[in-house]
């Protein structure tokens, strides 16, 4: 291989691992990021002009190769550009699924040159290689159709669905795909079982997001991240290639810890995310013991004035902000109280919204400096000496039955302990439940007032309330 | 073939991947919360470098349907990349310091 060819390659695989370890720090993040993007943009073209086969051939179809990544590019740019703040996960999903389809492609493509040179006796390539192939399909090929399911139910098109039974459908395609791989590779079977194979991790794909309900999207889509990750690395093993091989196995293992590190964040382990029924699967969801009382709802002047004469006021912010696109108002508010001498924090949860640090995109976006957003862990203690709490479109992240309620399918979620504050305002358009579908007692409890609506429209007119007065 | 054969063709591989396990633990446990969904993002943008793979099969494809199937590939692996390094920048570019 070329010399320039394998250096360019390895200034590449460090600009990734520096890239990640700048991102996780918020003053370098962006430069991190930049730095990975130079990386891979010289891998890419050291690639086209500089790869040599084994027959010590250039690559050809050189004009199709750019017009190629000319398309890919400016599709890219276009969606990346004109997608909603709101819409980010989903948007990742997406391009984890282009990921995926694309490492399936090329096994797909690599099994038809080897089958050519199995059939003109080239039979130890064939099986050195064909494990590999088959890896990078199924995995490929699983994370393509998953995260398309992901996509499509956080943009709304698709509904939770799961069938009863579906635990065991869902591990028999699984054990049928592992088998018919492993004869396959063993040389039992051949030809078209390769493309039943792709069927059905393309179906697995489906079966293992549909039923899993859009509270645990974050984790399903961090999961198939890591997924592509490794799908990625069996590119790099077949072709030789190690800033495929690192690049694709660095974003599997990060990304499993990341998948870990948000199962940990709502106390439930990987197989129960995966297998468990939050939010949408077979199981009886409403569990909790009912919950009885009556909420009060609360003026506009009422919450104006409680908010602009408190000493602290803790913003908590959920999915109904990031619907609503509240985020600017949200800080309007906040700059409006903090000019009136009224310390104000945003409490995230770490699974609040759609994604972990969705929240922290949205309003970081308005301008929030993010010293003001303070993890769960550390504003627990505060919310004591918190004089008004104000929930905008947060619901389970501040339900207590986590807490006091064994039967809750929530009970065991690290939630924010808003009921210990002073006020509590809850800003929501109707008494809908959340995500998870239960009902939460906090809105009955004696501090808490309801202001209904869509939250950008309370906002606003809360905005107006507080100047006026 | 079996399965020390197979390891033994590609030892250095496997002690890259290890490796390379344990650096992407290292990399990714001390990240904020307030970084996980650029941080996702950036990881799904490296991922991309699966395009490699796919110009490689485009470069070397004979016959019309080899080139069609890496020219969708190629597009896929392009768009995985372009648009994840776009999207994690427009993430990015809101975290600013107060004034």
């Amino acid at each position: 291989m070329d010399h320039v060819l394998q250096l360019v390659y390895l200034l590449a695989a460090v600009s990734f691992m520096v890239g990640l370890k700048m991102l996780s720090r918020p003053d370098t993040a962006r430069r991190g990021n930049a730095i990975a993007a130079i990386g891979m943009t010289l891998a890419i073209f050291a690639t086209i002009f500089l790869f040599r086969g084994q027959d010590g051939s250039h690559l050809g179809n050189l004009p199709y190769i750019f017009i190629a990544l000319v398309v890919g590019s400016a599709i890219g740019y276009l969606m990346a550009k004109r997608v909603q703040m709101t819409a980010m996960p989903q948007m990742v999903s997406f391009f984890n699924g282009m990921g995926g389809a694309c490492a399936a492609m090329i096994s797909l493509i690599e099994y038809g040159h080897l089958s050519h040179a199995a059939e003109s006796g080239d039979t130890v390539l064939f099986q050195t290689k064909i494990p590999i192939i088959l890896a990078g399909l199924v995995i490929g090929a699983v994370s393509f159709s998953g995260s398309m399911v992901a996509y499509g139910k956080l943009e709304g098109k698709l509904k939770d669905l799961s069938v009863r039974g579906q635990q065991f459908v869902n591990m028999s395609f699984l054990l049928g795909i592992l088998l018919l791989s492993v004869l396959f590779a063993l040389g039992s079977l051949e030809g078209v079982w390769f493309y039943l194979i792709l069927g059905l991790s393309l179906v697995y794909g489906l079966l293992f997001v549909f039923p899993i309900g859009g509270a645990d999207m974050p984790v399903v889509i961090s999961l198939l991240n890591s997924f592509t990750g490794v799908a990625a690395a069996c590119g790099g093993f077949l072709y030789d290639n190690y800033v495929m091989l690192i690049g694709g196995i660095l974003v599997g293992s990060a990304g499993t810890i990341l998948t870990v590190a948000m199962c940990k964040a709502m106390n439930r382990s990987l197989t129960n995310v995966l297998v468990g029924n939050f939010g949408g699967g077979g199981a009886n969801v409403t569990g909790s013991a009912g919950v009885e009382g009556t909420t009060k709802e609360i003026s506009l002047p009422d919450a104006a004035v409680l908010m602009k004469y408190a000493k602290k006021v803790v913003i908590v912010p959920g999915y109904g902000l990031a619907v609503a696109q509240a985020q600017h108002v949200c800080h309007e508010i906040e700059t409006l109280l903090e000019d009136e001498g009224v310390e104000v924090k945003y409490a995230i949860h770490p699974v609040a919204g759609r994604m972990p640090g969705h929240m922290n995109v949205l309003l970081a976006e308005s301008n929030v400096s993010y010293d003001k957003l303070v993890e769960m862990e550390d504003i627990n203690p505060e919310f004591k000496s918190t004089d008004v709490v104000l929930v905008v479109g947060a619901n389970d992240v501040v339900n207590p039955a986590a807490k006091t309620d064994p039967s809750s399918p929530i009970f065991g979620m690290p939630i924010l302990d808003v009921e210990d504050s002073r006020n509590i305002i809850v800003l929501k358009r109707s008494m809908k439940a959340g995500y998870a579908g239960i009902e939460n007692a906090l809105f009955y409890e004696p501090q808490t007032f309801m202001l209904f609506g869509d939250a950008k429209d309370s906002l606003t007119r809360l905005v107006a309330e507080i100047k006026s007065n | 073939m079996g399965i020390l054969e197979f390891i033994h063709q590609h030892i250095e591989m496997i002690y890259l991947i290890i490796l390379m396990i344990f650096v992407g633990i290292e990399l990714i446990s001390h990240v904020p919360s307030v970084l996980h969904t650029p941080l996702m993002s950036g990881a799904n943008a490296i991922h991309g470098v699966v395009i490699i793979g796919a110009i490689i099969v485009m470069g070397q494809a004979e016959g019309a349907l080899a080139l069609i199937l890496g020219f969708i590939a190629v597009v896929l692996g392009t768009l995985n990349v372009v648009g994840g390094f776009v999207v994690t920048d427009r993430m990015l570019e809101m975290f600013k310091k107060k004034k």
